[in-house]
C-alpha cells in the first residue's frame, strides 16, 4: 500500500516538475536545484534482478544506448513510431537528469500522444485478440472496426487491465460500432464460439491471458504440462451458453453484423438443471465436464443464464487468479526487451520455467498492486537498466544469444525488426506529410497496406503467418513502394523539401537527415559518401538528400529496432 | 571502395552488386571460376534436381484419398477404382488416378503431432517444436543443396505458392520461402530510376548496412544484406518471366484447373523449368470437422484430381518428372471415426502421404493399416524418414549435416531411415 501511495505522489511530482519549474523561473526564484529523481522502486528491483543474472553468469553488460538511440527506441515501443527530428531534438536538448523519465512521462500522459499512444496499443491487441486477419474476410462475424474501436477507448483511458480482460472475456452485444447495443468488447469471441464447440474460445482465452496451452488437450492429456483432457472440456464448458447471432439487413440475407448472446444451455444430454458436455477419450470411452476453473474451482452446474452467467463466473475467477498478473507481466516485459521470461511467452508453467522467477513474481504482484495500470508497467520497464543498454554484442557478454537458443540474460538490447505496423507509421512520420483525412480514411489506407504480408494457412484454427519477416517481399516494398516514394518526395511541404530549407548548410542537413532516419550522426565515410553523391547530382543538394533518405530508410539500421 | 561508381563498361548491374554485397561463398565462387561453369551450364542443366510439395494445409482425411476403408464403420461412403499403378484410390479422383504409376502411395506414415501448428512444423522439417531452436524447412535445405547445380539461377531458390510454408530457420533469412499468389503476380518490382543513380543509392545503402552490422555484431543486421541482394537480383532478372502463369495458352490453363490451387502448379512447373529447385504449391480447406464427405465430393477432390494430374502428366510429358519429385502430404491424416457433425477429426497415427518423381518408384503402395483404418500393420514411416527418400531420389547425400547457430549438427531430414521399396 505504502509503495502504491508513494508511485502516485511520484507520478504527480513528475507531471508537475515542469510547470512548477516555470514558476520558480517566472518569480526570479533563481536555479531550480537539480537533484537526482527518485524512481519507483519496481525499477530497482528490476535493476537488481536482472544484474544478480549477470554476475551469476560472470558476463558484463554492453554499454548504455545514447540519449538519442535511446529517444527512437521508447518512441518506437510506446506509441509505435520513431520520433520526427522536432522530438528527438526537443530531447535532447533537455539536460535534466532526469530527462528520460519525463520523455516516457510525456509519451504516456501527454495529450498530444493520447491518440497515438491508444492507436498503437490497440493494434497490437487487435493482433493478438484476432489475429492480422480477423475481421478481413466478408464472411467473418468479426467486426475490425468493432474490435479496433473497443481497444482505441479503453488505452485513451487507461483502463485497467483486468477491467479489460473481464469486458473481452464476458462482452455481450452487438459487433459493429453504430448498430444497437454495440459493444466492441464482443469482436474477440464473436468468430470462436460457434463451430466446434467453442473449442478456438476456451484455446484463446486460456492462451492470450492465462498463458495456458490447452488446444493439444481438446483429444488427448498434454505430453508435457499437467493439462488433462478433463480440464480442457471443464475450462471450455464455461464458453457453452454463448452464441453469435446473424443479423440481416432489413428485407434481405445480407449480413449486417453479429450479436454475442448467453443462452439458456441445455447440456448435450438435454437436461439445463445439470448441463454437462461429452467428451471422447482416445481409448474410446466418452467422459462428461462440467464448469471448472483451472485451480479447481466448480461453479453452478444450472445452464440457465439467469441462475448462472457462465462467462461472468470465469472472468471472476480469471481475476483471481495469480496466472492472469504473471502473463500479462511476461507479455509487456517480452514487447519491450524482444523476449519473455519463458519461451514461448504464451505457455507458462511448471515445465517451462521462467529465466527470472522471482523477478517475474515480483513484477506480477506490483502490477496487481497498481491496480493494473498498463502505463504504470511501461514507465518501470522503460526505464529499466536493461532496456536503457545498447544493442550490441561484445566480448563480455557474448554468450548472452537467445536467438541460437540460449536462456535470454538481458545484457544487451536485443535486436529485432520493427513490426509491420511500426514500420509503416515510421514511414508515414519520415515522408512528413502530417496525417491526411479521418482516421477510418487513413485506418483503410494502413489495413490495405498491411494485408499484402498476411498470409493464411487454412485451417479451422484460422492460423497465419506474416510475410513480413525480412525477406524480400518487404525488401521490394522499401525499395519501390508508394509509401518510400512519398517518403522521399521532393515537392513542396515534404520532409525533404523542408529539410533542405532548414539549416546552415548542407553538412548540417545531412546531420539531421541521419538524426530523422537513424537517430545519430553520420560517420566520416558517409560523409565522404554524401560528397561524392553531391558531385554525381552535380551539385542539386536536394537530389543527394533525396539518394541518402532512400539508402537510410532501406537499411537495416532503419527498419530494426535497436 | 567509392571507386566502384564507375561502373565500368558492360558491367551489369548484378555483377555491381555481387561486389557490392559479395559476401556469400557461392557467389564469389560463381565469380572465379565463371568461364568453366559457363562450359558446364548445359549438362548441368540437364542433370538438375527439384522438388514440388503439394501441401494441404488443414491436415486432409487420407483414410478417403488413398487408403479407403469400403465396408468398415469407419469407411465413409466412397469407392475404390483401380490405377495405372499397383493400387486403388478413391473414385474422386479419376484423373489422378490414370497417373498413378508415377507416384506411389505411402500407407503407414504414422507420426505424433495432431496440433495443426505443431504439424506443420514437424512435416515440414523433420524436428519437433523446440523454443530453442528454429529447424530450417526440407524446402531451404533442399534450395541449398541444389543451389550449386544452377548457378544462373537469379530468382528464389525457394517459391510459396499461395501459402506461407515454414521458414529458413538457421540457415537465415536469405533462404526464407518466397511467398506469392497463384497468379504469380508480384508487388513493387518495378523502379523507375536510371542505373548509374540505383547503383550510387545502392553504394549508400551498403555502407550504413555494414556499419550497423559491424557494430551490433547482429546475425539479423547481417543477414539483411543478403536479403537486399537477392531482391536487387530478382528486380533486374529476365528469369522473373517465369512468374507470368497468365502467358501460358488457355489450353493449358485449363487442363490445370482454372482456380488458385490449379494455376499454382502450373506455376510450380514454370518455375521448375526456370531452375527453382524448392517450390510449394498450397491447398487449403482440409480441416473437414464437418461434413467432410460431402466437401470432399464436391470441392476439394475435382480441384486436387484436376491439378495434380495435369502437374504429374505435363512434368512426365516434357521430360521433367524424371528429376523433379513431387510430394504430397498435410500435417497429418484425420480420424477413421466419423464425428457426430459428419467430419472426421485430427489424426497423426496412421495416415497417408503420396510421392513420386526425381527417380522415386511409382505405383506402389506402400505399407498398410488395419481394416478400420485407425492404425499402421505395417512398418511405420515418419516424415523424416519420406524426406530422407526424397533427398536420395534428388542425389543429394542423406549423410549431408548442418550446424546449427548453436553449434549441434544435425542430419539432413533429421537423420530419417531410407524407404527402400520406394528407391530402385
Amino acid at each position: 500500500m505504502v509503495r502504491q501511495m508513494l508511485t502516485i505522489q511520484l507520478l504527480a511530482t513528475r507531471r508537475i516538475a515542469p510547470l512548477a519549474a516555470l514558476l520558480w523561473l517566472a518569480l526570479g526564484i533563481g536555479d531550480v536545484a537539480r537533484s537526482e529523481p527518485v524512481m519507483p522502486p519496481q525499477i530497482r528491483m528490476i535493476d537488481d534482478a536482472i544484474e544478480q543474472g549477470w554476475h551469476d553468469y560472470e558476463i558484463s553488460p554492453a554499454p548504455e544506448a545514447d540519449d538519442a538511440i535511446w529517444c527512437r527506441r521508447v518512441f518506437l515501443d510506446v506509441i509505435g513510431r520513431i520520433p520526427t527530428l522536432d522530438e528527438l531534438e526537443t530531447f535532447l536538448a533537455d539536460r535534466d537528469n532526469d530527462r528520460r523519465a519525463k520523455l516516457v512521462d510525456r509519451l504516456l500522459h501527454d495529450d498530444r500522444y493520447t491518440e497515438e499512444y491508444a492507436n498503437h496499443w490497440a493494434t497490437v491487441w487487435a493482433n493478438l485478440l484476432i489475429g492480422r486477419s480477423g475481421g478481413m474476410d466478408r464472411r467473418d462475424l468479426t467486426d475490425r472496426d468493432g474490435m479496433m474501436k473497443y481497444l482505441r477507448d479503453a488505452f485513451a483511458e487507461n483502463r485497467p487491465y483486468d477491467r479489460m480482460v473481464y469486458e473481452l472475456v464476458t462482452a455481450e452485444g452487438s459487433t459493429k460500432p453504430g448498430t444497437p447495443g454495440f459493444n466492441g468488447a464482443v469482436n474477440f469471441l464473436v468468430g470462436k464460439v460457434n463451430d466446434d464447440k467453442a473449442v478456438l474460445a476456451a484455446s484463446s482465452v486460456s492462451r492470450i491471458f492465462l498463458g495456458q496451452q490447452v488446444q493439444c488437450t481438446q483429444c488427448h492429456n498434454h505430453p508435457f504440462n499437467d493439462w488433462k483432457q478433463q480440464k480442457f472440456w471443464e475450462f471450455n464448458s464455461f464458453f457453452r451458453q454463448t452464441r453469435s447471432l446473424r443479423r440481416f439487413v432489413d428485407g434481405t440475407r445480407d449480413i449486417s453484423h453479429a450479436e454475442l448472446v448467453n443462452e439458456d444451455y441445455a447440456g448435450e444430454a438435454g437436461d439445463p438443471n445439470d448441463a454437462l458436455v461429452f467428451y471422447e477419450m482416445r481409448n474410446g470411452l466418452t467422459r462428461v465436464a462440467y464448469p471448472v476453473f483451472t485451480d479447481g474451482t466448480e461453479i453452478s452446474r444450472s445452464g440457465y443464464v439467469d441462475e448462472v452467467n457462465r462467462r461472468n463466473e470465469l472472468g471472476r475467477l480469471m481475476l483471481d487468479s495469480p496466472q492472469l498478473d504473471r502473463m500479462a507481466v511476461n507479455r509487456y516485459w517480452s514487447m519491450f526487451l524482444g523476449y519473455g521470461f519463458t519461451k514461448p511467452l504464451d505457455d507458462m508453467g511448471p515445465h517451462n520455467l521462467p529465466t527470472h522467477p522471482q523477478l517475474l513474481d515480483s513484477l506480477a504482484s506490483s502490477f496487481r498492486g497498481s491496480s493494473y495500470d498498463l502505463k504504470e508497467l511501461i514507465f518501470w520497464i522503460t526505464l529499466s537498466r536493461p532496456y536503457s543498454l545498447a544493442s550490441v554484442m561484445t566480448s563480455q557478454n557474448e554468450i548472452d544469444d537467445p536467438s541460437i537458443g540460449e536462456t535470454p540474460k538481458f545484457s544487451r538490447f536485443y535486436l529485432r525488426q520493427m513490426s509491420a505496423e511500426q514500420l509503416y507509421q515510421s514511414l508515414v512520420s519520415a515522408s512528413g506529410a502530417s496525417a491526411q483525412g479521418t482516421y477510418e480514411q487513413q485506418e483503410q489506407k494502413r489495413r490495405e497496406w498491411l494485408r499484402q504480408f498476411v498470409v493464411t494457412f487454412g485451417t479451422d484454427e484460422g492460423d497465419e503467418a506474416t510475410t513480413f519477416d525480412g525477406s524480400i517481399p518487404q525488401a521490394l516494398m522499401l525499395f519501390n513502394g508508394e509509401l518510400t516514394q512519398r517518403a522521399i518526395s521532393l515537392k513542396p511541404g515534404s520532409f525533404l523539401d523542408r529539410l533542405s530549407q532548414s539549416g546552415k548548410s548542407t553538412r548540417e542537413r545531412l546531420t539531421r537527415l541521419y538524426l530523422a532516419g537513424l537517430a545519430r550522426q553520420p560517420s566520416k565515410r558517409e560523409v565522404g559518401l554524401a560528397g561524392e553523391l553531391y558531385r554525381a547530382r552535380k551539385g542539386n543538394e536536394k537530389e543527394m538528400l533525396q539518394d541518402m533518405w532512400w539508402a537510410i530508410l532501406n537499411s537495416n539500421e532503419f527498419i530494426m529496432q535497436h | 571502395m567509392i571507386s566502384t561508381w564507375k561502373t565500368p563498361r558492360g558491367m551489369t548491374r548484378r555483377h555491381f552488386m555481387n561486389h557490392l554485397v559479395g559476401s556469400s561463398a557461392a557467389v564469389s565462387a560463381a565469380m572465379t571460376l565463371g568461364g568453366a561453369i559457363q562450359a558446364n551450364a548445359e549438362e548441368m542443366r540437364r542433370n538438375r534436381k527439384s522438388a514440388i510439395m503439394l501441401w494441404m494445409g488443414g491436415g486432409p482425411p487420407t483414410i478417403d484419398l488413398w487408403d479407403l476403408k469400403p465396408g468398415a464403420p469407419t469407411g465413409g461412403p466412397f469407392r475404390p477404382i483401380s490405377t495405372t499403378g499397383d493400387m486403388q484410390i478413391c473414385e474422386h479422383l479419376p484423373k489422378v488416378a490414370e497417373q498413378m504409376q508415377h507416384l506411389s502411395v505411402v500407407r503407414s506414415m504414422s507420426t505424433r503431432e495432431a496440433d495443426h501448428d505443431r504439424g506443420r512444423y514437424y512435416m515440414h522439417t523433420g524436428f519437433v517444436p523446440n523454443p530453442n531452436i528454429e529447424h530450417p524447412s526440407y524446402g531451404a535445405v533442399i534450395a541449398h543443396e541444389l543451389i550449386g547445380q544452377r548457378p544462373e539461377l537469379e530468382i528464389p531458390p525457394f517459391v510459396t505458392i499461395g501459402g506461407a510454408s515454414e521458414g529458413p530457420g538457421f540457415l537465415g533469412m536469405a533462404w526464407s520461402p518466397f511467398a506469392v499468389t497463384s497468379s504469380g503476380r508480384i508487388r513493387n518490382l518495378n523502379m523507375q530510376l536510371d542505373d548509374a543513380r540505383l547503383m550510387q543509392r545502392m553504394a549508400a545503402l551498403r555502407e550504413i548496412e555494414s556499419g550497423f552490422a559491424k557494430r551490433t555484431r547482429g546475425l539479423p543486421a547481417e543477414e539483411h544484406g543478403k536479403v537486399l541482394k537477392k531482391t536487387f537480383d530478382l528486380m533486374t532478372s529476365s528469369q522473373m518471366e517465369a512468374f507470368r502463369v497468365e502467358t501460358e495458352d488457355e489450353k493449358t490453363k485449363e487442363r490445370y484447373g482454372t482456380n488458385g490451387f490449379g494455376q499454382g502448379c502450373l506455376l510450380a512447373r514454370r518455375l521448375v523449368e526456370a531452375g527453382v529447385p524448392f517450390i510449394e504449391v498450397d491447398l487449403g480447406g482440409w480441416d473437414l470437422h464437418q461434413n467432410v464427405h460431402q466437401t470432399l465430393a464436391d470441392t476439394k477432390l475435382p480441384q486436387l484430381d484436376q491439378a495434380m494430374s495435369a502437374l504429374v502428366e505435363d512434368l512426365q510429358q516434357r521430360g521433367l518428372l524424371q528429376d523433379t519429385a513431387v510430394i504430397w502430404m498435410g500435417e497429418f491424416g484425420r480420424t477413421p471415426r466419423i464425428n457426430q457433425n459428419a467430419g472426421r477429426d485430427h489424426w497423426a497415427r496412421a495416415w497417408s502421404c503420396v510421392v513420386g518423381g526425381a527417380g522415386i518408384k511409382g505405383g506402389l503402395a506402400v505399407g498398410e493399416t488395419s481394416s478400420d483404418g485407425t492404425a499402421v500393420e505395417s512398418e511405420p514411416f515418419s516424415s523424416e524418414d519420406l524426406m530422407a527418400t526424397v533427398c536420395k531420389g534428388l542425389g543429394i547425400s542423406t549423410e549431408t549435416t548442418f550446424m546449427s547457430k548453436n553449434r549441434r549438427p544435425m542430419k539432413i531430414a533429421n537423420g530419417g531411415k531410407l524407404i527402400e521399396e520406394l528407391l530402385a
